[in-house]
C-alpha cells in the first residue's frame, strides 16, 4: 500500500521493477480525507479515472453520503493498483462549495436562478423555432471527452436522427481527433491496435511528442518500472522539451515545432535504406510501399537535419534503434497532433509499424494515444459528428443498416457530407448561419484557440448558447441558458481508455442540489422535443443508464468497437476492466487488433475512404476501391511542409501550449482540488537558459508573451528547452480571478489560448496549438511588487 | 510555334494566374481558416509548376518568365484583409467564398486538361523530359480539383440552406 508519500512532490510513487514478459506488479495507492481511516469508510464504489486517458480502475470511498477519498483497484489490467496524482487529490472538487445546483437562464442580461421546466422549455423552443424558420443546419452540439458512453451514445442518437444535423463534435477535437484520423489513414478505420501490455513485452519504446510522464503517470509508472528492471528497454524520446521522459531516454530528439513530417520520413528513409524493412509483411499487408520509397528516397538525415536544427548524427542514431528494435512499441500524442502536419506525422509512426511488421504481437504495439479520459467513447459512439460504431458516412450500406437500428429512412440521417468540426461550427456560429449551440462539459471560451475571437462569437446576441457543466465556467457565464450537471461518483455509466479497457463507474452520492446525470438532460430534451422514429415510437426508447448501454450494444454489433460481449454484471463481477471488441467469440475481450493481418479496412468495411495529405480531400469510394480492394493497410506517404505561421523579426520565438501534470484541461476541477492548485497555482512560461540570457531575462520575472492575436503575462520558468521555443500551461482561465470569464480591461490575460493560432489540422481538423510565432518582453524583475495585480489572478504565493 | 509550345505557354500562363489567384483568394477569406491556409499550400504547387514550365520552355524555344514575385503585404493585401475581417460576420460572404472556390476549380480543371494534352503529345513524340514534368505536376493538379471540389461539398449545404 503506498498511501503515505507525498505524491504532489513524488507523482510516480516508489518503483516496482519487473522483468520483461512477466506481470506488472500491482502497487494499491490509497489516499482519503485527513482523518479517515481505511476502516470508517462505509462503501467502496467501482469507477476508474476521469481526469486523464489513462483509465485507472479505482474505488471511490464513501462515508456519510461523501466522497472522501479513492484507492487503485489492484486487480485491474490498466494500472495494478497504481493512482497518479490528478486521481488521488481531484476527487475533492466534486464538493466545492460553487458547484452549480439550479438551472440558470438569462434574463436582461444577467444569469438568474431558474428551474428545470424553465430551462429545458427555453432551449426545446429555441431548437423548435431553429428547426422550422432555418433547419437543422442551424443547430450545433458540442461535447467532450469527459461524460460516459450511454450519455454520448444518447446524444449522438438525438442529433443525427432526431435534430437531424451534422454539427456535433466533442472536444475530443482538441486532443484525439488526429489519432483517430491517423488510425482511419493506415488501418481503414478507428481502433487502437495495441494494449498498455506491450510494455511489458517491449525492448525499445518511442514517444513521439508524448510526455506521458505527466499526461498519463500511471503509465509512465510502468515504463519506470521495466526501466528499473532487469533487461530494460531502450527509450527514444522526441519532444523539443527536456521532459522527464527525455531525462530517461536513450536518445533524445528535440525538432523545431512544425517539423515532424521531416523527422519521420527521415527516421522512414534511414530504415528503408539499411534495408531494416519485413518484406513479407509489407506484401501480404499493405499497398503503398513503392509510394513511400520514392516519397523519402531524398529525405535524408542531413536534409531533415537543416529543417528540423536537429544533428543529422542523431537522427541516425535514433533510426538504428528504431531498426535495430525486435519488439517495437510507439505511442504518439499531443506534440504530433497539436502540432503542424498532425496527422501525415501521425500516420508516418503508422508506417514505421506496417514496414518493420511490428503489430499484433506482444511488444510490437501502437498506441495513438487519447487526451481525455472517454474521448474513445465520444469517437465511437459518434457523438464526434462521425456515424457510430465507426460507420462510414460514405458508405450507403452503412447509413442504411444504422437506419434500421433507429428505425428511420435513411435519408434522416445527414450524411451528405462530413460531420461538421468544433472549429467551423464556431466559424458557422461567427458567420451567422449557426444560431444555437449546446455545449457540454467543456470550456471553449479557455481551450480554444485566439480567445478574444471565441468571446465574441460566443457573447453574440444572435448566438443562443446552452452550457451543460458543474461550474458556472468561462463558458457558462457567457450563455443563455446554464444546466447544473451531476459528474463522476454521482452518475453511473461506462467508459473506455486509451487501450480499448471498458470499465463501469457507479454512483456513490447523489448529485448537489438540483444537479442532473447528463444523460437524464439529454433525455429530458428528447422527450420535450418528442422526437419520433418511422412508426411514430419515441426515437429514443431507454429511459436510464443499463438501457441507453443495451442500445449502444446493437449498435456496435459487428463492427470494430464490439461491446455485445459485455454487460454492466459481467464489468461489476470482473476484477478487471475489458478491452474491446468483446463478444460471444471473445468473451475476455481482444488484448491486440491486428494480430492477423489487417481487418477492418476493406472497401465494404472501413470507416473512412481516406484524406490527401494535404488539403484534406476526401477519397472517393471508387478510388478507394481501386487502391485497395483486398483491404489491406494503406502506407500513405507525406510530404514535408512549412509551418503556416513561422518566426519572423517581430516574433522571434515559437510559441507551444501544453499540459501539466497537477492540471487538466480548464482546471475545473484539478483548480479546486487543494493540493492540485497549491502545487500550480499560476501560469507560466518557459524558455531556455540560454534565450534568457540573450534576451536579458532571468527566473522569475514577470514578462508578457505576445503573438498576432493577443499576450499572457506569466513568470519566467528557465527550463531545459530548445532555444528559440516558449511553453507555456494552458490550464489556466479567469473563473478565479476578478474578470470571472476574460482577462481584464488594461491589459493582457493568463490564458494560453489568448495567444494561439486559429488554424488546423486539414484531415482531423485538431487545432495547432503548437505552431505559432511568438516574442517575449519583460514586464517587471522578479521580486518587484507588479506581478499579482498585473496578472490579474489576485491568488497569493504566484510571485517570485 | 508548335502545338506543344502554344499549350506550354497556355498553361504556364495559367499556373502563374492560379498561384495568383490562390493567394488573393486565402487573403480575401481570411476568416475562412482552412480554405485561407490550405489555398496559400496549394498554391505552392501551381508556382512550382510555373517555375518547371518555363525551364523546360527554354527547350522548345520559348521565353516564359515563371512565376509572378511574391507582392509585398502592401496596402491592398491589407485592405482585402481587412476586408475580409469586417464582412467575415456577413452571410453573404459565405455566397462568395463558394463562387471563389468554384472559380478556382475550374481554373485547375483547365490546367488538368492541358497537362492531359501535354502527356499525350510527349508520349506521341517520346519527349522525356516533358512526360517527366507532366508525372510530376499534373497530379497535384488534381489534388487541387479534389480539394475546392470538396470545399464546395463540405460547405455548400450550410451556406446556401441555413444562411
Amino acid at each position: 500500500m503506498d498511501s503515505s508519500t507525498d505524491r504532489i512532490a513524488r507523482p510516480w510513487g516508489a518503483r516496482t521493477p519487473y522483468a520483461p514478459g512477466t506481470p506488472w506488479p500491482a502497487r494499491t495507492d490509497l489516499h482519503l480525507a485527513d482523518g479517515v481511516r481505511e476502516e470508517d469508510v462505509e462503501r467502496w464504489v467501482r469507477s476508474a479515472s476521469l481526469l486523464h486517458s489513462n483509465g485507472d480502475a479505482m474505488d471511490i470511498a464513501v462515508r456519510g453520503g461523501r466522497i472522501v477519498g479513492v484507492r487503485g483497484r489492484a486487480a485491474d489490467r490498466v494500472n495494478r493498483g497504481r493512482l497518479g496524482p490528478k486521481d488521488l487529490y481531484g476527487w475533492q472538487a466534486n464538493h466545492s462549495p460553487d458547484r452549480l445546483t439550479r438551472p440558470l437562464v438569462r434574463e436582461d442580461g444577467r444569469l438568474v436562478e431558474s428551474d428545470w421546466d424553465t430551462a429545458m422549455d427555453r432551449i426545446a423552443s429555441r431548437t423548435r423555432t431553429l428547426l422550422d424558420e432555418r433547419g437543422p443546419g442551424a443547430v450545433g452540439f458540442y461535447t467532450t471527452g469527459q461524460l460516459f458512453l450511454e450519455e454520448y451514445y444518447t446524444l449522438a442518437v438525438l442529433a443525427h436522427a432526431g435534430v437531424r444535423t451534422n454539427h456535433l463534435d466533442g472536444n475530443t477535437r482538441l486532443c484525439t481527433a488526429t489519432a483517430a484520423e491517423a488510425l482511419k489513414e493506415s488501418f481503414g478505420s478507428d481502433g487502437q491496435p495495441g494494449s498498455y501490455e506491450d510494455i511489458d513485452h517491449a525492448d525499445t519504446i518511442a514517444l513521439f511528442g508524448h510526455n506521458a510522464a505527466e499526461t498519463q503517470t500511471v503509465l509512465w509508472m510502468r515504463m519506470l518500472d521495466r526501466l528499473e528492471g532487469s533487461d530494460p528497454p531502450r527509450l527514444l524520446c522526441v519532444d523539443p522539451r527536456y521532459t522527464p521522459v527525455a531525462r530517461r531516454a536513450d536518445v533524445h530528439l528535440a525538432p523545431r515545432p512544425g517539423t515532424n513530417v521531416a523527422l519521420l520520413n527521415a527516421l522512414l528513409h534511414e530504415i528503408i535504406r539499411t534495408g531494416r524493412i519485413d518484406h513479407d509483411y509489407i506484401g501480404a499487408h499493405t499497398v503503398g510501399f513503392d509510394e513511400l520509397v520514392s516519397r523519402v528516397e531524398a529525405c535524408t538525415p542531413t536534409w531533415a537535419a537543416e529543417i528540423c536544427d536537429v544533428p543529422a548524427a542523431q537522427i541516425e542514431r535514433a533510426a538504428e534503434l528504431l531498426g535495430g528494435a525486435r519488439r517495437l512499441l510507439s505511442t504518439v500524442l499531443q506534440g504530433v497532433y497539436q502540432s503542424h502536419q498532425a496527422s501525415a506525422a501521425a500516420v508516418q509512426v503508422n508506417n514505421l509499424h506496417l514496414i518493420r511488421g511490428m503489430l499484433g504481437r506482444p511488444g510490437c504495439g501502437l498506441l495513438q494515444m487519447n487526451g481525455q479520459p472517454t474521448a474513445e467513447n465520444t469517437r465511437e459512439c459518434g457523438a464526434n459528428g462521425d456515424l457510430p460504431g465507426f460507420r462510414n458516412w460514405q458508405n450507403d450500406q452503412h447509413v442504411a443498416e444504422l437506419a434500421e437500428i433507429w428505425n428511420v429512412e435513411p435519408d434522416d440521417i445527414p450524411h451528405y457530407g462530413p460531420p461538421t468540426h468544433a472549429m467551423q461550427m464556431f466559424r458557422y456560429a461567427e458567420q451567422g448561419s449557426l444560431g444555437m449551440l449546446w455545449i457540454s462539459g467543456t470550456n471553449p471560451a479557455v481551450s480554444l484557440p485566439e480567445l478574444a475571437r471565441i468571446r465574441s462569437v460566443l457573447a453574440q446576441e444572435r448566438l443562443f448558447v446552452v452550457v451543460q457543466d458543474l461550474f458556472l465556467t468561462e463558458t457558462a457565464q457567457l450563455a443563455d441558458v446554464v444546466l447544473p450537471a451531476g459528474t463522476w461518483g454521482e452518475k453511473t455509466g461506462t467508459f473506455t481508455n486509451a487501450d480499448r479497457t471498458v470499465h463501469l463507474s457507479e454512483k456513490a452520492v447523489e448529485p448537489p442540489g438540483e444537479a442532473r446525470a447528463d444523460l437524464d438532460i439529454f433525455l429530458d430534451f428528447a422527450a420535450r422535443m418528442d422526437f419520433r422514429d418511422k412508426d411514430g415510437a419515441p426515437l429514443i426508447g431507454w429511459r436510464d443508464p443499463q438501457g441507453a448501454f443495451a442500445a449502444w450494444q446493437r449498435c456496435s454489433a459487428g463492427r470494430p468497437c464490439d461491446y455485445t460481449g459485455l454487460s454492466y454484471e459481467k464489468l461489476r463481477t470482473t476484477g478487471s476492466g475489458i478491452q474491446w471488441p468483446c463478444t460471444e467469440d471473445a468473451p475476455d475481450g481482444t488484448a491486440r487488433l491486428y494480430t492477423d493481418g489487417i481487418a477492418y479496412a476493406h472497401p465494404d468495411r472501413c470507416e473512412s475512404y481516406g484524406k490527401d495529405m494535404v488539403t484534406g480531400a476526401t477519397v472517393t469510394p471508387v478510388e478507394y476501391r481501386s487502391l485497395n480492394p483486398e483491404g489491406k493497410a494503406v502506407i500513405k506517404a507525406a510530404e514535408y511542409l512549412p509551418p503556416h505561421e513561422d518566426r519572423s523579426p517581430g516574433y522571434p520565438l515559437q510559441l507551444i501550449t501544453g499540459r501539466t501534470v497537477y492540471h487538466f484541461h480548464t482546471r475545473t476541477k484539478t483548480g479546486r482540488a487543494p493540493e492540485l492548485n497549491a502545487a500550480a497555482p499560476d501560469v507560466w512560461a518557459e524558455i531556455s537558459p540560454a534565450e534568457a540570457a540573450a534576451q536579458g531575462l532571468s527566473d522569475g520575472d514577470l514578462v508578457q508573451v505576445a503573438t498576432p492575436r493577443g499576450a499572457i503575462r506569466a513568470r519566467l520558468r528557465t527550463t531545459a528547452i530548445r532555444d528559440g521555443v516558449v511553453f507555456v500551461p494552458f490550464h489556466y482561465g479567469y473563473w478565479d480571478t476578478p474578470q470571472g470569464y476574460r482577462p481584464p480591461d488594461d491589459g493582457p490575460g493568463r490564458a494560453a489560448n489568448e495567444t494561439t493560432i486559429t488554424d488546423w489540422d486539414p484531415l482531423s481538423k485538431q487545432p495547432l496549438f503548437k505552431t505559432a510565432a511568438a516574442r517575449m518582453t519583460l514586464v517587471a524583475r522578479r521580486g518587484t511588487g507588479h506581478a499579482t495585480d498585473t496578472d490579474g489572478t489576485g491568488t497569493e504565493g504566484s510571485t517570485a | 510555334m508548335s502545338g506543344i509550345g502554344v499549350t506550354l505557354r497556355t498553361l504556364h500562363d495559367d499556373e502563374r494566374d492560379l498561384e495568383q489567384d490562390l493567394l488573393a483568394a486565402a487573403e480575401r477569406h481570411r476568416v475562412e481558416h482552412e480554405f485561407h491556409h490550405i489555398a496559400t499550400d496549394v498554391a505552392r504547387w501551381s508556382r512550382e509548376h510555373a517555375t518547371r514550365l518555363a525551364a523546360l520552355g527554354r527547350d522548345h524555344g520559348l521565353d516564359l518568365s515563371g512565376p509572378r514575385d511574391h507582392p509585398s503585404p502592401g496596402a491592398l493585401a491589407a485592405l482585402r484583409e481587412k476586408a475580409s475581417q469586417a464582412l467575415g460576420r456577413r452571410p453573404e460572404t459565405g455566397l462568395l467564398l463558394l463562387h471563389d472556390l468554384r472559380d478556382l476549380h475550374l481554373a485547375a480543371v483547365r490546367n488538368s486538361l492541358h497537362w492531359e494534352m501535354l502527356a499525350q503529345a510527349a508520349q506521341a513524340t517520346r519527349d522525356e523530359r516533358l512526360l517527366e514534368l507532366v508525372s510530376a505536376c499534373h497530379p497535384q493538379t488534381l489534388r487541387q480539383m479534389r480539394w475546392t471540389n470538396t470545399m464546395i461539398k463540405v460547405l455548400s449545404p450550410q451556406l446556401l440552406v441555413s444562411a
